[in-house]
């Protein structure tokens, strides 16, 4: 089963075209992987998902329905980038909140909280919370609604190796129990623990394959050697026919 | 309409209040520590008299209108808009749970200001007190729906700031505060007519001038709810599922 599928997707966003005409699909219970540098389209392709985006023209099927379908709401689990809390209240009233909207039982708040090691900084106001309590605490809202799609902005930004090892257990756990995962990093290592990599790269989709598949087509040693031969190739591709159509990267884009 | 989300939204944002002391602290107390301030400057119970029931009016319309307009972009740019708009509340819950914490807020606030100036300042209002509580709550809940909505009209709080002299300032001067609405010159009447917080201090000056409900008072009550129908319904209109 396919639980989310994306065809010809186009975005612009602030005048500029961020994803060009971009197909995958996500096989149901897996852990895909979106991998790139930032301003690359990762985001803006997990909002398309999520259904919050204005896309230009193409497609996105999420669990059966077109993205942003009333029905998908209750169905469907988002961290953004920046964690998206209420600075001045305790993580458990954060937490009691969007558990109220999205009719999640109490015990999903404690179950929540144990996961993603909150006990400590429970009763915390958010604002006071280090970089890594808070994205744990926004990855926490994510989890309250036993979502079957869990879309996952850099989910393991500024936590630390132990934590980060525990959280990679917890997505390979919901997986195998069927959820299906999209969680984007630009940690190489962390595309390793993926079972599909989504390559994004200005607005394209460079990659699409196992990590193994990766590894194996490029003869590379590990992965990041992996895309680094996959973007020179395509770039040797690229300036060989054409003429030079300027530096493509323009920096300072934010996703 | 979902009943539970408007109702834990309202809780939510009391609790936010809750937190921030300072912020709560100053939207109940400073229009009863301004009408003080007021009625010493004055230092005439007569021209006090004149003046505090349009005032009482236009404050507690003012601080709603702020605290309003800069919680809701704090929502908008804070990113728990957007995470919210992923799950199944409507954006109608979402407003109404705004409207239902701000406007207790605002009851508190004009209970208090009303307070003050009836007794300690010996304000003397010769209409329904009930009837000077009710007008002044429902001018806070018009400042309140007026700040939902054009807090969609600010990226920064900077911006946001700004709508007070943008929105509030020039309504305050042609609200009849400073001179009554029909000695102005044409344009400025029609302008004056136009806007939402004449109606909110004509319908102040009234009800605390006199307990009789005259037909003009009424036209004055339904210009302030519609009003603030009017805000609400644009404002929810602002409130957008997908961005760009």
């Amino acid at each position: 089963m396919v639980a989310v599928k994306v065809s010809q997707l186009r975005v612009v966003r602030g005048g500029r075209e961020v994803l060009h005409g971009i197909d995958c699909s996500l096989p149901e219970g897996t852990i895909t992987g979106l991998i790139g540098p930032s301003g690359q389209g990762k985001s803006t392709l997990m909002r398309s998902i999520m259904g919050v985006q204005i896309v230009k023209s193409g497609e996105v099927t999420v669990l059966g329905r077109p993205a942003g379908h009333p029905e998908l709401r209750h169905r469907i689990g988002y961290a953004p980038q920046s964690p998206a809390l209420y600075g001045d209240l305790t993580v458990t009233e954060n937490l009691r909140y969007f558990a109220s909207v999205l009719q999640a039982p109490r015990s999903a708040i404690d179950r929540a909280i144990r996961e993603l090691s909150l006990e400590d900084c429970r009763h915390q106001v958010a604002a006071s919370l280090s970089g890594g309590q808070r994205s744990r605490a926004s990855l926490a809202i994510a989890f309250l609604g036993d979502p079957e799609l869990l879309v996952l902005d850099e989910p393991t930004v500024g936590l630390d190796p132990v934590l980060r090892h525990d959280l990679w257990g917890i997505f390979h756990q919901l997986a195998e129990s069927g959820t299906t995962l999209v969680v984007s990093s630009h940690v190489m290592d962390e595309a390793n623990r993926c079972q599909r990599l989504l390559l994004l790269r200005d607005g394209n989709i460079l990659a699409d394959d196992t990590p193994e598949g990766l590894r194996q087509r490029t003869g590379a040693e590990d992965l990041e050697q992996a895309f680094l031969s996959l973007i020179q190739e395509r770039q040797a591709h690229h300036n060989r026919p054409s003429q030079r159509q300027g530096p493509s990267q323009q920096g300072l884009v934010q996703s | 309409m979902n009943a539970s989300v408007t109702l834990s939204t309202a809780r939510r944002v009391l609790g936010q209040l809750r937190h921030d002391r300072r912020t709560a602290a100053m939207v109940l107390i400073m229009p009863a520590v301004l009408m003080v301030l007021l009625r010493y400057v004055f230092d005439s119970q007569r021209q006090f008299e004149r003046i505090a029931p349009a005032l009482l009016g236009i404050l507690a319309f003012l601080v709603m209108f702020m605290v309003t307009s800069v919680a809701t972009l704090r929502e908008r740019t804070g990113g728990t808009l957007e995470r919210l708009m992923t799950t199944p509340a409507g954006r109608f819950d979402l407003l109404s749970g705004y409207a239902i914490a701000f406007s207790l807020l605002a009851v508190a606030q004009v209970a208090l200001a009303v307070g003050v100036s009836l007794t300690w300042l010996g304000l003397e209002i010769t209409g329904s007190t009930v009837m000077v509580f009710v007008v002044a709550a429902l001018d806070a809940v018009l400042g309140t729906a007026l700040g939902l909505f054009v807090s969609a009209f600010a990226r920064t709080e900077f911006q946001a700031m700004q709508f007070m002299p943008v929105v509030v300032l020039p309504q305050a001067l042609v609200c009849g505060l400073f001179t009554p609405r029909e000695d102005m010159n044409q344009v400025l009447t029609w302008f004056s007519d136009a806007m939402p917080l004449s109606y909110a201090v004509d319908a102040m000056n009234k009800v605390t001038r006199s307990s009789e409900f005259t037909q003009s008072l009424w036209v004055s009550l339904a210009v302030i709810v519609g009003s603030l129908f009017v805000s609400l319904v644009l404002g929810a209109a602002t409130l957008r599922r997908r961005t760009p």
